[in-house]
């Protein structure tokens, strides 16, 4: 398992001091908010992710210090998600982000249900994406 | 008085759900089951299985039996002429399917497949998908503002083109009857066949094909109450007769030759390979226990909740119902909430409801929503039920607005 960025371990530690899915869900509004925005021509269909039960859309980037990526939704609690999996994510290595346990980090974050395979939020599909777009070493 | 429901112990899933914190108001989607049902399958698989209509032998016979009783029993419930007319499928899905590939040697170009605009994908697809194997056009009848078919509008795009008009009974999204005794007459008397999609409106009320008078309608047990993998496609005697052989295989065949073969007539021409047996059986012990509620009680009690529940969305700010929805169900959007926002916080809460474009993504598109909140209630939900979903929605939208 990979160190923990400052910023991650930030949300870790914020996440896990939630007592309740009540405080969860406005820090999630909260991450979702301080999402780098999206210009209106990086919100287009080819960035859409399919599988979400709203509209999500990812922009990856080269950057030397591994995968970035940068992402919004319509649906404000999808953008938190969506936040604090880019927290996690951005400045891996790429062969990093491929061996990542996403489940684990959202387990630890208290939103391991957000992963489960009836859930049609798609966190499971943005991964997939994020993997088919991380630069190959 | 709290609103209860009698009937509520005779489905124990209820009390465990409650237990686990779960209120399940997603009976629209699939419905939970009754004792009767689960005793019927753990009699069925614990006395010994058989398959149906082959073999001689003593647990054939019986398992035989049993699998035609339940046809009886759903040709009772129907009020349908005879056992014959009842047809069982894997769902209400493939008794759809059937009939579009059943009756597609009755189509040409330039014939017109007529639905409504609020067609589950079900009751949409496999019409759309004849509908270009043919070269025929499907017709859209639009509703009006209450979420029902327009009648004016659809007195006028039936016509003598009209092969075909395929309708549901019940929107699974706008909880309104739709106008069956208008519609059908206008169909009858262009000499085209009538298909009713009653995978909803079966689960409220009792329907007699001999007063619905159409030609085909479509069913599905599990939300009915009954077990899954099952379904039923009742057809008029003389319109089953005029549908094409669909699928091939065991026991719907008459005499089979290697380079030719000729089939049976329906039901069992339509019922190719082993069929759900135990699921059949098992709808025919959920339609018993149906059968011995007391029908008045049972949409008096469905009415009452209902109105509580369309009382307690309006009264909430920013909620819009979609279409005016009479019974079983209502649809909504909360003005700057978006829906899946709200379906995540319900979840937190254990509310089961559903949230997005359920199966209907033409209808949505036309009401001009991304998606929708959808609450629906069974005969086992109670007023407790409705309190703590209002409790959790109120407390989603505080913390969402």
């Amino acid at each position: 398992m990979n160190e923990l960025s400052a910023a991650a371990a930030d949300t870790l530690r914020v996440f896990q001091q939630a007592p309740g899915w009540e405080q969860r869900a406005r820090l999630l509004m909260q991450w979702g908010d301080r999402l780098e925005p999206l210009t209106e021509d990086e919100r287009s269909e080819p960035n859409l992710v399919a599988g979400c039960d709203s509209k999500l859309w990812l922009v990856a980037e080269r950057r030397c210090d591994g995968c970035h990526f940068r992402g919004t939704s319509e649906a404000r609690l999808l953008r938190g998600l969506l936040a604090v999996l880019l927290v996690r994510v951005n400045g891996l290595p790429a062969d990093a982000l491929q061996q990542l346990d996403v489940a684990d980090w959202f387990g630890q974050l208290g939103l391991a249900r957000q992963l489960s395979p009836s859930r049609a939020n798609g966190m499971n599909a943005v991964l997939r994406r994020m993997r088919e777009l991380a630069p190959a070493e | 008085m709290s609103l209860v429901s009698p009937w509520r112990a005779d489905f124990p899933a209820l009390a465990i759900l409650e237990a686990q914190g779960q209120t399940y108001l997603d009976s629209a989607a699939t419905s939970q089951k009754p004792q009767a049902l689960i005793d019927a399958l753990t009699g069925y698989y614990t006395c010994g299985t058989a398959n149906v209509h082959r073999a001689q032998h003593q647990p054939a016979e019986r398992a035989t039996r049993a699998f035609e009783n339940a046809r009886l029993k759903v040709a009772r419930w129907l009020n349908a002429s005879c056992p014959t007319e009842i047809v069982f499928t894997r769902g209400a899905t493939e008794a759809l399917n059937l009939l579009a590939y059943g009756l597609e040697h009755l189509i040409e170009a330039d014939d017109e497949i007529v639905i409504s605009a609020l067609e589950h994908h079900a009751n949409l697809l496999p019409w759309q998908q004849l509908a270009r194997r043919r070269s025929a056009r499907l017709v859209v009848l639009p509703l009006d503002p209450r979420g029902i078919i327009d009648m004016d509008a659809a007195a006028n795009l039936i016509g003598p083109r009209t092969r075909v008009l395929a309708v549901s009974q019940l929107s699974n999204v706008l909880g309104a009857w739709q106008p069956l005794a208008e519609l059908l007459p206008l169909v009858r008397a262009q000499g085209a066949f009538s298909v009713v999609d009653g995978a909803q409106g079966v689960v409220h009320g009792r329907h007699d094909m001999q007063a619905l008078d159409c030609d085909f309608y479509v069913l599905s047990s599990h939300k009915l109450y009954g077990p899954e993998g099952v379904g039923a496609l009742y057809g008029r005697g003389e319109s089953l007769l005029k549908l094409r052989h669909w699928q091939f295989g065991g026991e719907m065949v008459r005499v089979a030759n290697y380079q030719d073969a000729n089939f049976h007539a329906a039901p069992l021409g339509f019922e190719a390979g082993t069929p759900a047996i135990g699921g059949v059986i098992g709808l025919g012990a959920t339609l018993d226990y149906l059968t011995g509620l007391d029908a008045a009680k049972v949409a008096d009690h469905e009415r009452a909740l209902h109105a509580q529940l369309l009382a307690g969305l309006t009264t909430r700010n920013g909620v819009r119902l979609l279409g005016d929805p009479q019974l079983a169900l209502a649809s909504f959007t909360v003005d700057g909430v978006h829906h899946t926002d709200l379906a995540h916080l319900l979840t937190e809460q254990g509310i089961a409801i559903r949230s997005g474009t359920h199966c209907a993504q033409p209808l949505l598109k036309t009401l001009g929503v991304d998606g929708a909140i959808r609450v629906s209630l069974g005969l086992y939900n109670d007023e407790m039920d409705l309190q703590r979903f209002f409790g959790a929605l109120d407390q989603a939208l505080e913390i969402l607005r």
